[in-house]
């Protein structure tokens, strides 16, 4: 009883210290780039007082782009704890197992079908669409080759593994034989990007965030059970296979609506399951609520270090997503 | 609690299968497919030449003659550089997947594709107008640096060097490094310069690449076939493989050596050619069971075959243009991966 009372004690702890890093790095983030905003001019912009300037920049700008960041990290993040927990791999992440490649598949495949005409503003709308729809077919081919008299983790992975090299393949053919404008665009989009987001894009993100990623904390108990093995799980009296499917379905739906939305980010579902689980262990119900906020943290500091670094010239946020996360994994690994 | 576990599945399992029969079909009827194919990598490409050209080219060498000039000079170390790469990524795989027990190592896991494109990187920045066998060393050193940084990440932890924490540390420095050489690569603009490398390829290969690969290739071959027998009861645990006396820690660097061996000649010969490292062995395991004293030299012959064969069909399919053979070697080897996959299941 003592060990929980100090193991919540902790994670609210290690809660309020991630969400005041991603406070500072938003008043940070703000306060740097083309046009400075210093902290007291954004809390009087917030509140209505602030310059028309500063106001149109940090509505406009600014304030779509960190809320994208914080969405898209916080899902992915909690997608690659999912998959991990239910495959019972550390590896796992929705890139590996063709998750990405599948929603990468579709939108180089949409470029090609509609070259050049559908960079119209209804390309906006449909690209992130036709990503999702592209995630969900790599996730039903998987779950379908998969089966057979049930699912076993291992033969999720190694399906999983198969379909992603397959999409990666389809992408290159594609992608060879577009015309270099459409070439360029596709090549942007693949490496993760979240610099031209708008308020719309935040429309289309924010439900399935606030749907998924409580569902998914609610789930916790299940997810403890997952963990300990199939034989465990099914001798503990669970359905293995229906909650496991939609646990599953939680993790692409999440992985897939990102991706949709900020391309390929990749690394980030694969670390921060393991940073948060060296802070507060292994228990679900504490360790994905800060999965979430830790991968928030990680895209919103790795957005703001790319967008400022080089200055006028941006680094794709996925580079430093690994150089950074990277860095800080590896001191981990020696640590432990 | 661990122990428990590891328990319960060795008793759960069917004894472990081994297929000597079918693998002993695999390597010669293998060999023969390989021989071949080596054959009609030769005869087909953007010009095809007749079978009686390429007999007078071996018997009769005639310097003036082009077809000559190409079956000596282009086809003939091509189609043997794929052959021998193919070999060494897929028992780099074979060891890796082995040696770590997961299913989703590979040698680019380990930071050796990841080290040596970063020196490549480094290389095109510091000499842009070096040689080609100096940037061949240069990937080689690279593909032996990025070892080491894995390697010493894995062992200075407390807890000590185990499989998941050499595939944990592999993956993060691979994605360290590789971030690292799109950044000097968006930096000094030599992007384009580099992505021939990450296409991967064996179009631009030469009799000393072959002469340089095939001694290694064999080195790496003869001390993994020595070590297939203790790999075997790696798979099974460290701690059974400790209790059955093994000397774990100097199997596994002798491994981690023949791994760094085999793939830093590879890439640093044909770039990064994904797919045949991670997927080969697994297609090996389903088929011969569970003896890597089987999985070895089957992965090599297989993988040889499937890369010759792919690079052969990367030159067909759009002439004179050529597809990336990494494609092509998914494209093939994917479905009948998934066959197998859903066939088996059990992996590992």
């Amino acid at each position: 009883m003592k060990a929980l009372k100090s193991r919540t004690r902790r994670t609210l702890l290690v809660a309020i210290i991630l969400m005041m890093g991603m406070l500072g790095t938003l008043l940070i983030n703000l306060n740097l780039g083309v046009v400075a905003i210093s902290p007291i001019e954004v809390m009087k912009t917030l509140i209505g007082q602030g310059t028309e300037n500063n106001s149109m920049v940090l509505f406009h700008f600014r304030l779509p782009r960190i809320v994208i960041a914080l969405l898209i990290g916080a899902a992915m993040a909690i997608s690659g704890a999912i998959l991990q927990s239910i495959t019972h791999n550390e590896l796992a992440d929705p890139g590996i197992i063709g998750i990405n490649a599948g929603a990468g598949f579709a939108v180089v495949l949409y470029i090609y079908l509609f070259q050049g005409a559908g960079a119209s503003t209804t390309s906006v709308f449909l690209l992130p669409l036709t990503a999702l729809a592209g995630s969900m077919l790599a996730a039903i081919l998987i779950y379908a080759i998969s089966w057979k008299n049930g699912i076993t983790p291992i033969r999720l992975i190694l399906v999983g593994i198969g379909i992603n090299s397959a999409f990666a393949a389809l992408i290159i053919m594609f992608q060879l034989k577009m015309d270099p404008n459409d070439f360029t665009r596709a090549t942007v989009w693949l490496s993760g990007n979240i610099a031209g987001t708008d308020w719309t894009y935040v429309l289309a993100l924010l439900p399935w965030v606030l749907l998924l990623i409580p569902l998914a904390i609610y789930q916790s108990n299940m997810l403890n059970t997952l963990h300990l093995g199939d034989d465990i799980a099914k001798g503990l009296g669970t359905n293995v296979e229906r909650h496991r499917l939609f646990l599953l379905f939680i993790a692409v739906a999440l992985a897939g609506s990102s991706v949709a939305v900020g391309g390929g980010i990749a690394f980030i579902g694969l670390i921060t399951p393991h940073l948060s689980k060296k802070l507060v262990g292994t228990n679900h119900a504490s360790f994905l609520p800060i999965t979430a906020l830790m991968g928030a943290f990680i895209l919103l500091l790795s957005d703001t270090i790319g967008r400022n670094i080089l200055s006028p010239s941006e680094i794709p946020v996925g580079l430093i997503v690994s150089l950074v996360g990277g860095s800080y994994f590896i001191y981990l690994l020696m640590k432990s | 609690m661990a122990n428990n576990t590891s328990e319960n599945i060795v008793s759960k399992q069917k004894p472990p299968t081994s297929r000597p029969i079918l693998a002993t079909f695999i390597l010669f009827g293998g060999i023969a497919l390989l021989v071949l194919s080596v054959g009609g990598s030769i005869l087909y490409g953007a010009s095809n030449i007749d079978f009686i050209t390429i007999w007078q080219s071996l018997t009769n060498f005639d310097a003036s003659s082009t077809a000559h000039q190409i079956i000596r000079g282009l086809r003939i170390p091509r189609a043997l550089a794929a052959a021998l790469i193919g070999a060494g990524l897929a028992m780099s795989g074979a060891i890796m997947q082995g040696m770590t027990r997961n299913p989703l190592a590979s040698p680019s896991i380990m930071g050796v594709t990841a080290g040596a494109s970063f020196m490549m990187a480094v290389a095109l920045v510091v000499m842009p107008q070096a040689s080609n066998f100096v940037m061949m060393l240069w990937a080689f050193g690279g593909a032996g640096i990025g070892v080491a940084i894995v390697f010493g990440v894995g062992s200075i932890s407390k807890t000590g060097l185990t499989p998941v924490k050499l595939a944990l540390a592999g993956t993060a420095v691979t994605a360290l490094l590789s971030s690292l050489s799109s950044a000097i690569a968006i930096h000094f603009n030599i992007a384009k310069d580099i992505s021939f490398w990450y296409a991967g390829g064996v179009s631009s290969v030469q009799w000393m690449h072959v002469h340089i690969l095939a001694p290694v290739a064999l080195i790496g071959f003869v001390i993994a076939l020595f070590l297939a027998n203790s790999i075997t009861v790696l798979n099974l645990g460290d701690d059974v493989a400790k209790g059955l006396g093994q000397q774990t820690i100097f199997i596994k660097i002798t491994g981690t050596l023949v791994v760094l061996l085999l793939t830093g000649a590879a890439v640093s010969v044909a770039g990064t050619i994904g797919f045949i490292g991670l997927v080969i062995p697994h297609i090996t395991r389903f088929l011969v069971g569970v003896d890597y004293r089987w999985i070895i030299p089957c992965s090599a012959v297989l993988g040889a075959l499937l890369l010759v064969i792919a690079d052969t069909i990367s030159r067909m399919v759009n002439p004179p243009f050529e597809t990336p053979v990494g494609t092509v070697t998914a494209l093939i080897g994917v479905p009948f991966f998934l066959y197998l996959a859903r066939r088996e299941g059990r992996g590992m």
